[in-house]
């Protein structure tokens, strides 16, 4: 770019199309497992049956947003629990770290949707307009029947691809198969067409155009990252000085670069690695695969390009050999990552274990404190919401603990017994009363629990609370 | 390396068009172009902000805001969903009003509809006297305990609820007027019969007097609050056994009652309140502690 003081260059910049060429190679591979896996996690994963009776749904993972419950195979997750996604999150925010301080942006070039819906978009585009140079020669074309006719069956393509993205997503939010149905029938509910609309413009328009835009303008995550990393982290960089001077053979070059620009031709973000680590690289290791390839055909090692970190760069400038991947992977830095995530990751599944099916919460009634009934003895109420978490409607039987004089009463019952349904909560109005004159209705305060118990499957749970007298009388 | 540094400080100087021409400790800034799609959505942003003001209410007149062309309105969309519900519930309301009060319990989700919608109702209009949380005041009943003038089932209470207490031009109004001892009484004996009261409920007293004061209670006050005392809740008389006191059960208070009465009043509720209503809060009055 050249600019004088007279023709001042222009605040903004139309992007630059890129053509990324097609590639082979060892990370190319590994690249390709990842987007299997991944999209079929997405795709397959709300079709997964489990069955958990007759009263709960038989989706392995589903987000019951009306009900507010959240099942992933065996585990049930009630809104109380939401500690439980907190710490998923945590830990999500902490592997993040632990892999950018290891492997840099690892995140960014593998497993990120937007990498991997481009790739596959590129993946698309390729089959229908060809590789590198016949996408240029189709980009400069003109506006033909043969480029309308690529041009559209590439669009379709994309926009069944975006579709069945927006559609996987509202199958994790209610029953995949009726939800299905339902969509085809138009019957279904107006926010999942809204969702499926919404996500497949998004998946469209940034996995076919916005592509690297999206990294470099729009995605905070780099912008961030930079913290995580440090000297030993492990980035794609270039050996310039093995590489440099590069050019042709008959130039006189004495580099290994041979300057046939094959990395810059794989970059999906148009970049150029040989300038340095830089902020547009995602570090997909593309064009390690590239250049190795040239390198074994003119018949260098590989690794002019290749994964280092910034102290290898220093010793191998010296003539020292670099320090083992392992060294730069084994550090306080992502040691302290580790042991954060996986205390995290303990606390959690310790939680699971340790809690019950049954759970209640006591509310005591304070309006009024207490009542004074005809025959003098002073009642308490208290507002008990019994949670059960489990496929079978249960009998809850409540009873307390303390003092002698204290009796219970169950508000519209004439036993002690609660009947909770499957999969629910229910609140349930229950009376302590003592006796006029005795210790707990003429003292202040008295402490007792509640204790619920299931007694067919002897589970049971008890809270704490208080009864309140009348002082003064 | 220190070479190239000093070539690349002297092009800098010298103006190099890709960066500001800023360095700070030798960080220098690229002075890169935003992306011209950038531009465009902040043009869109603008478009879309002028047609959204023009489609939805926004610009403010001397009178009101600008109505929009969609015509949307907040309070339109509240009153529809307020409609929904209503033509949604109507069903149950009209449930509300057949089903047979004392068996409304055996009909659990009915039942829980009444309660809930009664108590709403309850904090509309009762709770200023009889307290939100139903514990009423001096002369004001307390709903949740176990003791009633003039009847605790559910019936009985949406009766009441319907025609009000002691309303004089409400036919079917509860009815009902102590007269006032100070005028029939000596002083002497008011004090002798405020003292059997007393000891009716084993609240500290006089003997002597309250032995008295038997008599007197006898001849003047049995013919209502029953001979033992436990009153008749078919004239909303009191039970003066027990140890509930609508108007406080200290000598004072109770000497007040006797010598100038009390005439506590209710509004009928069924000018205010449809059928279905005053049989919900009704239902929700009985299942608070005391029903019975």
């Amino acid at each position: 770019m050249t600019a004088s003081p007279e023709t001042p260059k222009s605040l903004y910049a139309a992007r630059e199309p890129i053509f990324p060429k097609r590639v082979s190679g060892y990370y190319r591979n590994l690249k390709w497992w990842i987007l299997a896996v991944t999209l079929g996690i997405y795709y397959v994963m709300p079709w997964i049956r489990w069955d958990r009776g007759p009263n709960l749904p038989d989706q392995a993972v589903l987000l019951d947003l009306a009900h507010r419950r959240f099942f992933f195979f065996w585990i049930e997750i009630w809104p109380h629990e939401f500690y439980f996604v907190a710490g998923l999150l945590i830990m999500a925010g902490l592997g993040l770290f632990l892999f950018t301080s290891a492997l840099g942006r690892v995140w960014c070039g593998y497993s990120c949707p937007q990498t991997v819906w481009t790739d596959l978009f590129i993946l698309v585009e390729r089959w229908i307009e060809g590789d590198r140079n016949a996408r240029l020669r189709l980009w400069k074309s003109k506006w033909d029947a043969k480029k309308i006719r690529l041009r559209i069956t590439k669009w379709v393509l994309w926009l069944l691809i975006s579709v069945a993205t927006g559609g996987a997503w509202v199958f994790y939010f209610t029953d995949a198969p009726r939800l299905l149905v339902d969509l085809f029938a138009f019957e279904a509910h107006a926010v999942a067409y809204t969702t499926i609309a919404i996500l497949t413009l998004t998946t469209f328009v940034f996995g076919g155009f916005m592509r690297e835009q999206v990294c470099i303008y729009m995605c905070p995550w780099p912008r961030i990252q930079a913290a995580m990393m440090d000297e030993d982290t492990l980035t794609v960089a270039y050996r310039d000085w093995r590489g440099e001077p590069r050019g042709k053979k008959h130039e006189n070059a004495t580099g290994d670069c041979i300057d046939c620009m094959a990395c810059v031709n794989v970059c999906p973000t148009g970049i150029d690695i040989r300038d340095g680590q830089q902020m547009a690289c995602i570090t997909c290791a593309l064009c390690i695969d590239a250049c190795d390839d040239i390198m074994a055909k003119v018949g260098k090692p590989r690794g002019l390009i290749d994964y280092m970190a910034l102290t290898d760069e220093t010793l191998e400038r010296e003539g020292n050999a670099p320090k083992p991947i392992m060294k730069h992977i084994l550090r306080p830095r992502t040691m302290i990552y580790t042991a954060l995530w996986a205390g995290i990751g303990f606390a959690l599944v310790f939680l699971l274990f340790i809690r019950s099916p049954i759970d209640m919460t006591v509310a005591p009634v304070r309006n009024p404190v207490n009542v004074v009934l005809s025959d003098g003895s002073i009642r308490n109420t208290y507002d008990i919401r019994l949670r059960n978490m489990s496929g079978t409607d249960k009998p809850f039987y409540i009873s307390l603990k303390g003092d002698e004089a204290l009796t219970l009463q169950l508000e519209g019952a004439d036993d002690q017994v609660a009947m909770v349904p499957a999969n629910e909560t229910f609140l349930q109005r229950v009376y302590v009363t003592a006796p006029r004159g005795s210790g707990p209705a003429t003292g202040d305060r008295t402490e007792f629990r509640f204790w619920i118990d299931d007694f067919v499957n002897s589970a049971r749970a008890h809270t704490d609370t208080v009864y309140f007298g009348r002082t003064t009388e | 390396m220190s070479h190239q540094t000093e070539d690349k400080e002297q092009e800098l100087q010298a103006g190099d068009p890709n960066t500001t021409g800023h360095s700070w400790d030798g960080i220098k800034e690229f002075d890169n172009p935003m992306p011209r799609w950038w531009l465009w959505t902040f043009y869109a942003c603008i478009v879309w902000a002028i047609g959204y003001t023009i489609a939805y209410p926004a610009w403010p007149m001397l009178k009101e805001a600008t109505p929009g062309l969609l015509g949307y309105s907040t309070r339109a969309e509240v009153q529809q969903d307020i409609d929904a519900v209503e033509t949604q519930n109507a069903p149950l309301w009209e449930q509300i009003e057949q089903v047979e009060l004392a068996s409304l319990k055996d009909n659990t989700d009915l039942h829980g509809f009444a309660v809930n919608g009664g108590a709403a109702i309850f904090k509309t209009w009762c709770a200023q006297c009889h307290g939100s949380g139903a514990a009423g005041a001096v002369g004001y009943p307390n709903l949740l305990d176990d003791d009633w003038l003039w009847g605790g089932t559910v019936d009985d209470i949406a009766q009441t609820v319907a025609y009000g207490i002691r309303l004089e031009d409400v036919a079917d109004s509860r009815f009902s007027e102590m007269p006032a001892f100070g005028e029939i009484l000596a002083e002497e004996e008011i004090a002798q019969v405020v003292s059997y009261v007393r000891s009716l409920s084993d609240a500290p007293h006089n003997s002597a007097l309250a032995s008295a004061g038997e008599v007197i209670f006898l001849d003047n006050c049995s013919s209502c609050h029953a001979e033992d005392g436990t009153g008749d809740r078919f004239q909303g008389a009191p039970n003066l056994t027990d140890a509930i006191w609508l108007f406080g059960g200290s000598e004072e208070a109770i000497t007040e009652t006797v010598m100038n009465s009390r005439y506590g009043v209710m509004p009928n509720w069924n000018k205010r309140l449809s059928e279905g209503e005053i049989r919900a809060v009704a239902a929700y009055v009985h299942q608070l502690g005391g029903g019975e």
